[in-house]
């Protein structure tokens, strides 16, 4: 990438050092802020990540859900300032970057296992 | 008009107040030196001529060598005129990106990327036949009649077919300047402008 691209981009490294590291599996609680008029609200959105997308300042990443048994996909831009913190509840194992195969899945096949760190 | 000459950098991202993200384009704009002030009197109008990139002396012709030495630069690569420049400027001055404030709206212009050889669906946006079948199988973006029968036994003048696409002068008005950073001649406008990464803009006031 450019040079100078990178030194515009580099004004959100601040903005990206408060994010947690996470990546796809991962079941993450997403803190979105809502404005209704002049109220600000925070609603939580909780789901497993399914993939992270794009590099540099348009990072994206995808969030699913199952909602009173519906699926429910989220996309949000990583830096978006509409994101007021992410939490990073459990780690996932899993052995690809994008998870869509959680789509045609259902009950406990579409469930990731937790990741457990070995010693 | 002010203007400045400048290069396309690339494209990023930016995110407003509202927490919308807002696609913008950066582009490395001057210095800019003033190679010549042309006024009413000597050339019969008046304009700036500003000259943008550096040129290695031994590729520069002689005459223009002249022309260079008389404002006391180097060689640019890039010369552009400008009409009825806002500031007074003369021979030597320097423009420097600092020309824009942020919040400013500017037109952009470029040279947009060739595409060479191309029918009338991308050139001019006919919506082709628009499916596979009644009787269709080899056609589906032609464009169509060109024209009546035995009268007028010609096909008129400018109607639009198949050719030679983009690397046409075109300008994008009202970009708004989202960012300037002056110690490293940067300004950064909203939306995408035409042209290939390294090539010239000309950006306007």
């Amino acid at each position: 990438m450019n040079e100078l691209i990178k030194f515009v981009e580099a004004e959100n490294a601040a903005r990206r050092a408060e994010l947690p590291e996470f990546s796809a599996g991962d079941t993450i609680n997403v803190s979105i802020k809502i404005r209704e008029g002049a109220k600000e609200r925070i609603q939580v959105f909780q789901g497993t990540v399914i993939q992270r997308r794009n590099s540099g300042a348009g990072e994206m990443f995808t969030v699913r859900k199952i909602s009173n048994g519906i699926g429910v996909e989220k996309i949000f831009p990583l830096l978006s300032p509409n994101i007021d913190k992410i939490e990073v509840l459990r780690r996932g194992k899993v052995r690809r970057a994008r998870l869509f195969y959680l789509r045609g899945k259902q009950g406990r096949a579409a469930k990731v296992k937790e990741l457990v760190k070995k010693k | 008009m002010s203007g400045i000459i400048g290069k396309k950098i690339g494209m990023t991202s930016l995110y407003n107040a509202d927490g919308s993200a807002v696609a913008c384009t950066l582009i490395e704009a001057g210095p800019c030196v003033v190679t010549q002030v042309k006024t009413v009197e000597k050339e019969g109008y008046s304009a700036i001529q500003l000259g943008y990139g550096e040129k290695k002396e031994k590729h520069t012709t002689q005459p223009l060598l002249g022309h260079f030495k008389k404002a006391g630069t180097t060689p640019k690569k890039k010369l552009v005129e400008f009409r009825s420049f806002e500031n007074e400027l003369s021979l030597g001055e320097v423009v420097s990106a600092e020309l824009f404030v942020e919040g400013d709206f500017v037109d952009a212009i470029g040279t947009s990327k060739g595409k060479g050889f191309q029918g009338v669906v991308k050139r001019h946006g006919f919506a082709g036949v628009g499916g596979q079948t009644h009787g269709q199988h080899n056609r589906g973006r032609h464009p169509g009649s060109i024209g009546a029968c035995s009268f007028p036994s010609r096909v008129f003048k400018g109607i639009r077919m198949a050719g030679r696409t983009g690397g046409n002068r075109v300008k994008v008005q009202n970009l708004q300047v989202l960012k300037v950073y002056a110690e490293k001649n940067l300004i950064v406008v909203s939306g995408s402008i035409p042209g290939a990464k390294n090539s010239y803009v000309i950006l306007e006031k």
